[in-house]
């Protein structure tokens, strides 16, 4: 019986936040703690001619200061790429400190250790590094041009991938024999993750033991470890133990294995103290891998009746300076194979090619790949519905994939679990009252007040699997996820989850589980995450993956645990195991009203004095879930802007998102998790974005030129669901943690174009600045 | 965010701070809310030592009405004006305007004094205390003397102040039924900082004709300004929408405006013409005929 599973329980976990408890890798204190400050490039691109570190040096309180060369020199080479795009891919190395050349603004250089913060800061500023500054390139388009400045040696034009999916061919065929072909060419900029709290990590090397403690900020300590141990430091794994306690926000910046932590952990065993780095916010603008930076051009066509035949996409993906742990796989496969969308479209023709340029490195951020793809089908809907006089939510309709298509195998490499995407439209159009809005919005541009309708439909990839698959695709890791569930003697519970927690509610979702598997309180589980020395193996949180496979592996330990249990149950109640069932955490005798409680199970499983012959005392057991597949999330969303004639400034008015994750859980914490998608997914549309200068400067470094929202630039966001859960697990659910910025994007953008189309407006670059729409209903005047 | 190292000094009095400011005129700063140059110094663009704190002069904080004066103490709050019943009942456009900077948390530190002595090309009170033709107070080693609003900002982050001078009180006119005032902010959307932002004050006259006009524009140019065409063009007319959108056609020429990845030197001239057009019809319907 669910007492807890679909109700929305208070976060457990927001009693020590809400009240200044949390703690987070910076409120890590350690005996004799040192801290570094890191000297990083002011430059894009220069030559290190010579690094003066003596005053530095000779300043109170400096313990040591350290060079790229120091750390070449114990043979760290570079920081591992994690996923391998095509044989010909160019990995040139990542050395955590610059050795020879800086390659971006950002890029470490040294490091000062110091006995406080702020000796370390002002050490720092006494490094003297001699540069010779390089010609540079930011812009992907100019980093492939013939004689562009190279980033790396030995990577010509470049390129580090050239990568293709679909049936280029049929694509061809299909475009050239089309009704119509609507094209787009277009930027989706670059954006700058911005979590609450930023990175830090702790190295703390016990020389007795000869073990290691990595603090960090990461969005998977496991992996973290192993990347560190097997390809970068070259340290026993099993003295090796990596936490990541409280964390403040992720959006993907935080998987990543970063040269901070290669530094604390090496340094740390250098000086034989504990050493901890802690980023100031504007070293996180530069230093936190980016995110999107994709120059597209894409076409759909079309036959007479508005059904898409063929749909070609050639993306030039900016990069950065070097390749981030999954930057290869981002605008490759966690976008290509997103581009058939909800839609039946037969040919899809897709080119990657993935160039380094003298910035910060690119890599996942909320949504990854799958927003870049909705951006590309959404924005062609629309803009075919327009040139071809049909209503937009119809000519989504006409091609959405019929519900009777599932499984559904697409031209671009997926198997679509389940879906049934009309109905989660025809919720959205009824909420927003779809009929009425038009007419509505006819009549306000008769006043002078332009009032756009945007639609977005989208089915998004999340939960990667099977590891086989993933490692066929070139992943250097396995998809799956670890749990391990430890019953107490009296009853209660601690769950170790491989996944990991950063603001999404594990300890509250995963405690409904466990708390509806046994019977038990809520308030008898815990949900233990984000240590390598307590929980087995685990693969960490990202892609939307936590629920569907890591409240799978836990909802398949609690099944194992059962059945154990039931035996122990059965020979309690002198009962075979057939007659003896399972309700509300007891165990009875059908029929009869003989009955154990779970807690006296526990305690005989622990004191087996009277128990089952041959059966081991204990109640614990573990499960390592390897899906068969992803799920395949879907929905729509529509939004309502106005836009200033006068100033551009445009304001949206509301925002409609159904969306189906399959079974919920706990649907306050879905509803937290698509609010924050879809104002990160918007903001993108009308705000966000990173601008470098012609000498490769990031002019929108801070907070105040980077526009994050905030509250009162939204409307209160009206969300819905349609549920259909998901065959490929047995809790039926999906992913819910990026749907809200998968939508929004291109739901907002579409609003935008649609309240100044009748002017000539055809398409306005994000983000939509007051600025850049002003002058495109400017140029039509 | 870790600043170089500094001394502090804390003034006693008004006169206390004026010796310490004179004593150290060369690298010494005054502290008040702290809200431009602490952050300034976190991010070492500024290293100011010794800070003077003058936070602590209670004499500076006062609000008083003074016949047709309403006196406004160089450390009022942000905060202090936006919530002021002498202030909402005297000069209602400032507790408005003060409502607009910045962020509560910035509000209950940030001072009038700072925010003018800082003299930030888009801080919002410079253009309030043009536009209501305020004076400022102030006391130097030689002395105390008021200073025009109009002579006092004199370039990017520069006014009239000379180094050992404190701002000690803003005069500002207690206005009557005929005049309106209002203050239009077009807001970066990051800094929250203005981009343009007009206050303007009109006066009119028993048949609404407008009789006394004064235009301020902060944001847009490296100094806040005062746009006289704008006002040239008002006065002796009568003052209603269709006068109001003709005399804001061209506020300003690009050619003298601060352009940036946000706004254009042209987009901002464009947005000094429509928060013009704004704060103007805004202020006219304040005012009573």
């Amino acid at each position: 019986m669910a007492k807890f599973v679909g109700a929305s329980v208070k976060r457990k976990e927001d009693n020590r936040f809400i009240t200044g408890k949390g703690r987070f890798t910076d409120d890590i204190q350690l005996l004799n703690m040192t801290y570094v400050s890191i000297i990083r490039s002011p430059h894009a691109h220069a030559k290190i001619k010579s690094i003066d570190i003596s005053a530095a040096k000779a300043l109170a309180g400096v313990i040591d200061v350290f060079t790229g060369k120091d750390m070449a020199d114990d043979g760290i080479a570079s920081v591992p790429n994690g996923w391998q795009i095509g044989e010909d891919m160019k990995e040139p190395l990542h050395p955590p400190l610059a050795v020879d050349k800086v390659r971006h603004v950002g890029d470490g250089v040294a490091v000062v250790i110091a006995e406080d913060r702020d000796t370390a800061r002002d050490g720092a500023e006494l490094v003297a590094v001699d540069f010779e500054p390089l010609a540079s390139v930011t812009d992907a388009v100019k980093a492939i041009e013939q004689g562009a400045p190279l980033v790396h040696e030995g990577v010509p034009q470049n390129s580090s991938f050239d990568w293709e999916l679909g049936d280029e061919a049929a694509t061809n065929e299909a475009l050239n024999g089309a009704h119509s072909v609507t094209k787009l060419e277009y930027v989706n900029q670059r954006l700058i993750p911005n979590a609450l709290e930023p990175r830090s990590a702790v190295g703390d090397y016990d020389v007795a033991r000869d073990e290691l403690t990595l603090y960090t900020s990461s969005q998977n300590p496991h992996v973290i470890r192993l990347l560190m141990c097997a390809f970068v430091l070259g340290l026993p794994e099993h003295k090796v133990r990596v936490i990541s306690p409280d964390v403040g926000g992720g959006f993907g910046s935080k998987i990543f294995h970063y040269a901070e932590e290669i530094i604390c952990s090496w340094a740390t065993r250098k000086i034989g103290r504990p050493v901890k780095w802690t980023a100031e916010r504007s070293e996180s603008y530069l230093s936190d891998a980016h995110g999107r930076d994709h120059h597209t051009t894409a076409e759909m066509g079309f036959d007479k009746d508005g059904n898409v035949v063929g749909l070609r996409v050639n993306t030039l993906a900016n990069l950065g300076a070097y390749l981030s742990t999954f930057g290869g796989a981002i605008p490759t496969w966690f976008y290509a194979p997103v581009l058939a969308g909800p839609y039946k479209t037969k040919n899809i023709f897709v080119h990657v090619k993935g160039a380094f340029t003298n910035t910060t490195p690119v890599d996942a951020y909320r949504g990854a790949g799958r927003p870049e793809a909705t951006f590309v089908l959404e924005r062609l809907m629309d803009t075919a519905a327009r040139e071809m006089d049909f209503d937009p939510a119809d000519l989504r309709k006409k091609n959405f994939l019929p519900p009777d298509s599932f499984p559904y195998e697409t031209p671009v490499a997926l198997t679509y679990d389940s879906g049934n995407y009309a109905p989660a439209m025809d919720k959205a159009l009824k909420i927003i009252g779809y009929e009425n809005l038009r007419a509505e919005q006819t009549k306000a541009r008769k006043e002078g007040r332009f009032i756009g309708i945007g639609i977005s439909s989208y089915v998004e990839a999340c939960g990667g699997a099977p590891s086989r698959v993933v490692g066929a695709l070139g992943a250097r890791a396995g998809l799956y996820e670890t749990a391990s569930i430890r019953v107490h003697p009296t009853g209660k519970v601690t769950c170790y989850t491989g996944s990991h927690a950063h603001g999404q509610g594990h300890e509250t979702t995963f405690a409904q589980i466990v708390a509806d598997g046994f019977g038990i309180s809520i308030d008898d589980v815990d949900v233990v995450h984000g240590d390598t020395g307590l929980v087995p193996f685990g693969m960490g949180s990202y892609g939307s993956r936590s629920l569907a496979v890591g409240g799978t592996a836990i909802y398949l330990t609690i099944e194992k645990i059962k059945e154990k249990a039931k035996k122990i149950a059965a020979h309690k109640l002198e009962a075979s195991e057939e007659d003896v069932e399972f309700d509300d955490g007891n165990w009875k005798v059908k029929g009869t009203d003989k009955s154990v409680a779970f807690a006296d199970v526990s305690l005989t499983a622990y004191v087996p004095h009277d128990y089952p012959e041959g059966l081991e005392p204990g109640l614990e057991d573990n499960t390592f879930w390897d899906p068969t597949n992803f799920t395949f999330p879907f929905g729509t969303h529509i939004c309502v802007v106005e836009v200033d004639p006068d100033t551009g400034k445009v304001t949206v008015l509301r925002y409609i998102a159904v969306d189906d994750v399959g079974n919920i859980i706990n649907p306050m914490i879905v509803a937290g998790q698509i609010h924050g998608g879809v104002a990160q997914g918007a903001a993108q549309a009308l705000w966000e974005g990173a601008v470098y200068d012609e000498s490769g400067q990031l002019i929108t470094g801070s907070m105040m030129d980077y526009s994050i929202p905030k509250a009162e630039d939204l409307p209160s966001i009206e969300i819905d669901h349609t549920v259909t859960p998901s065959p490929v697990n047995p809790l039926g659910v999906k992913g819910a943690g990026e749907c809200g910025t998968i939508g929004s994007t291109a739901c907002v953008a579409n609003a935008v174009i649609d309240a100044v189309a009748h002017l000539g407006v055809r398409d306005i670059p994000m983000p939509m600045t007051p600025e850049r729409v002003w002058k495109a209903i400017h140029s039509m005047s | 965010m870790i600043p170089q190292s500094f001394d502090y000094l804390r003034a006693k009095s008004i006169e206390d701070a004026v010796s310490l400011l004179s004593q150290h005129r060369d690298s010494g700063k005054l502290l008040a809310g702290g809200q431009s140059i602490i952050p300034a110094m976190k991010l070492r663009l500024s290293s100011p030592s010794p800070l003077i704190d003058i936070s602590g002069i209670r004499e500076l904080t006062d609000i008083k009405r003074n016949d047709g004066i309403l006196e406004i103490g160089a450390l009022v709050t942000h905060r202090a004006v936006e919530f002021s019943e002498m202030v909402k009942d005297n000069c209602e456009v400032l507790s408005d305007a003060a409502a607009k900077i910045g962020d509560p948390s910035v509000r209950n530190r940030g001072t009038i004094g700072g925010n003018l002595a800082h003299a930030d090309p888009a801080a919002d009170y410079p253009a309030l205390v043009q536009s209501l033709g305020a004076e400022i107070h102030v006391l130097g080693k030689s002395g105390d003397r008021t200073i025009a609003s109009d002579d006092f900002f004199t370039g990017l982050f520069e006014t009239a102040l000379t180094d050992d001078e404190i701002i000690t009180r803003v005069d500002f006119p207690v206005l009557d039924e005929s005049t309106g005032a209002a203050y239009e902010k077009f807001r970066h959307p990051a800094s929250r900082l203005a981009v343009v932002g007009v206050a303007a004050m009109v006066k009119i006259d028993g048949s609404g004709n407008c009789i006394a006009a004064r235009v301020s524009i902060t944001g847009a140019a490296a100094s806040v300004f005062r746009a006289h065409d704008v006002e040239n063009a008002l006065v002796g007319n009568m003052l209603d929408e269709a006068s109001i959108s003709n005399a804001t056609k061209q506020v300003a020429d690009a050619a003298d405006l601060m352009g940036e990845v946000f706004a254009s030197e042209e987009y901002r001239a464009q947005l000094c013409s429509v928060i013009s057009k704004r704060a103007l019809i805004a202020a006219m319907e304040c005012a009573k005929a």
